[in-house]
């Protein structure tokens, strides 16, 4: 239960086109995450398959069945807010068992499935609160909740920790993906964040411009990127990209990550000056500007001393280099 | 330091301009409640006096309770504020919440045609309405005066209403419609309790104009059951003679039912429901 195929799904308010024919197939069971820069059209995407939006194209699927005219209670999803988006007049439990209590569950189902969601996030004790008197972190468990009370086909999760602080982000996505172990139910998460996306996914999607770029896992991604694009997207520090000839490599571009960068005092590659330091305890990130590759970023573990305009040198890993066509297509 | 200084000298000034603006707004108010306490002649001798033992007299106000009909008058008024008032909100806030939430074809254009009675006075369409009501067979009812306040308030209500339907989260109408609530009770429960403030101010605008309003019951509903109280004031006002007592007495009372609708919307002005629904 809960397998998604998206057939050239496309979304266009009047004459601009935000989603250019994607097509995609979330297998059961499986989290999937969607990615790309701010209006890359994620989030409408998300909103089309949770019948938020209309699709104006092409045929999403669930389980076979086409849901496109179906209104979203209708579909058996469930959908976590990035606002989270609680109902302020009603207590958490009354919160969490609104769907069902729409649906016309008896009572006994309704305050059975909200023990069993309050137990596995831990908000036994914030029951009978309002949404007001609770922290935000306690509030998006609360969204995450309301979702899970409804054992829905598909989880969608819309930005759900961008609100959140840092400590908190790190604390609720450990906590989703044990979620997503113990449902074992298909989930779809959509985020610009690209730490979120390599921990969490199964699958990621990378969209750009209401294209998508490239599907895969994430070491998929990351070893093998189909465009600058996606190679530039996926892993932090972002990939550096020099130029081919100078190097005397192939393609237009070549693409090395921070962490394939060597960097040595008396002798390398590339001639350089050290333009910033930024020591993080378990590494150390070394900005360095060159010619003509422009500013390049090294990736090292550890601590170490660099002065800001010493004169260093940097070798590539050519062995871990990936080469690009003038258009930023991969050379294989 | 000096920055902090010239910051208190901001307040000040703008209290002070707040000040003598308040000043000046209540005082008619305050000359109408003085002179209403005090004998005839007292009135005419110092406007100005407050009332004192020496020129005291509750005439004016036995007067009106006297003349019988003051009580209907004003259930009429109140009937009649409270009832447009209702519809107003209710329908005003409805049609905001359909041009702000729905995009269709004309959403804009029904929007300024909405709004356009804003700039157009309904007084203007008088005759047009009074022939409406007899062809209706609505002249003196307190029905055709609640109908008409109703129209001449909407369209203010649909243009304030709907700027703070925007400020509304999607997230939480989604969150409803996902749930399986209905359009109707994502508006009811879900969006109005979250525009209370702009409710208020709302009925706070439409409620004094219809309560003070003497033009549509002196041409609609002028039968003595209908009267509304500025209506039936006006019996002391006569060509050759005034009773100024009873008058300022009638203006006094009339002030305090809406003084106390005015502090019910104003408690509600105070926002902070929102918390805790969106971040």
């Amino acid at each position: 239960m809960g397998a998604l195929t998206l057939n050239q799904v496309a979304k266009a308010f009047g004459k601009t086109e935000v989603i250019k024919g994607v097509d995609l197939t979330v297998n059961e069971g499986e989290f999937c995450v969607f990615v790309g820069p701010s209006g890359c059209g994620k989030s409408t995407l998300l909103r089309m398959i949770a019948g938020l939006e209309d699709v104006t194209g092409g045929d999403v699927n669930l389980d076979g069945v086409r849901i496109n005219d179906l209104a979203p209670a209708k579909r058996e999803i469930a959908m976590v807010f990035q606002t989270y988006a609680l109902y302020p007049h009603l207590t958490v439990r009354e919160n969490m068992g609104l769907a069902l209590k729409q649906a016309g569950e008896p009572k006994a189902k309704i305050d059975a499935a909200i023990a069993r969601a309050a137990g596995m996030l831990a908000l036994d004790q914030y029951l009978d609160r309002r949404p007001a008197e609770l922290s935000g972190g306690q509030r998006q468990r609360v969204a995450i909740g309301r979702a899970i009370v409804r054992t829905p086909k598909l989880f969608l999760f819309d930005e759900p920790l961008s609100n959140l602080d840092a400590a908190l982000r790190v604390a609720t996505r450990i906590e989703i993906a044990r979620l997503h172990r113990e449902l074992g139910a298909t989930m779809i998460y959509v985020t610009h964040d690209q730490v979120e996306a390599m921990t969490l996914a199964d699958k990621i999607v990378v969209l750009r411009a209401g294209k998508v770029e490239q599907v895969g896992a994430p070491m998929e991604l990351y070893n093998n990127p189909a465009n600058t694009f996606v190679a530039g997207f996926i892993g932090s520090p972002q990939m550096n990209f020099l130029q081919s000839q100078a190097l005397g490599q192939r393609g237009q571009t070549t693409g090395i990550r921070p962490e394939h960068l060597t960097i040595a005092r008396d002798a390398g590659q590339i001639a350089g000056q050290v333009s910033h330091v930024e020591k993080l305890g378990g590494e150390t990130l070394v900005y360095v500007r060159t010619e003509p590759h422009g500013l390049l970023t090294v990736r090292l573990f550890g601590e170490h001393d660099f002065a800001v305009d010493e004169a260093v040198w940097l070798t590539a890993d050519a062995a871990r280099a990936f080469h690009f066509d003038a258009k930023g297509q991969r050379l294989r | 330091m000096s920055k902090s200084r010239s910051h208190t000298g901001r307040t000040i000034a703008a209290h002070a301009v707040l000040l003598t603006y308040t000043l000046i707004a209540l005082f008619p108010v305050f000359v109408i409640v003085i002179n209403s306490f005090k004998s005839r002649k007292a009135i005419f001798a110092d406007p100005l006096a407050l009332p004192s033992p020496g020129n005291f007299d509750a005439v004016g106000y036995t007067t009106v309770l006297e003349q019988g009909h003051v009580v209907e008058y004003f259930a009429n008024s109140l009937i009649v504020t409270v009832a447009s008032l209702f519809f107003v909100l209710l329908f005003g806030a409805m049609a905001a919440f359909s041009l702000s939430e729905y995009r269709f074809k004309g959403n804009m254009l029904m929007g300024l045609y909405l709004a356009l009675g804003i700039m157009i006075p309904i007084r203007l369409g008088t005759v047009a309405i009074l022939q409406m009501m007899v062809a209706g067979g609505l002249v003196n009812t307190r029905t055709a005066l609640v109908l008409v306040y109703t129209a001449q308030g909407l369209p203010l209500a649909v243009f304030i209403l709907s700027e703070f339907m925007k400020t509304i989260s999607d997230d939480l109408k989604n969150a409803g419609r996902i749930d399986g609530l209905s359009e109707y009770r994502i508006f009811f429960t879900l969006v109005l309790p979250l525009i209370r403030p702009a409710m208020a101010t709302v009925a706070v605008f439409t409620m004094i104009p219809i309560w003070n309003d003497l033009w549509f019951p002196l041409i609609l509903a002028p039968s003595e059951a209908t009267k509304t109280i500025t209506l039936g004031s006006q019996i002391f006002i006569g060509q050759f003679v005034t009773n100024w007592n009873a008058v300022l007495a009638a203006l006094s009372l009339a002030i305090i039912p809406v003084l106390v609708l005015y502090l019910i919307f104003s408690r509600q002005l105070i926002s902070g429901i929102t918390a805790g629904a969106v971040k």
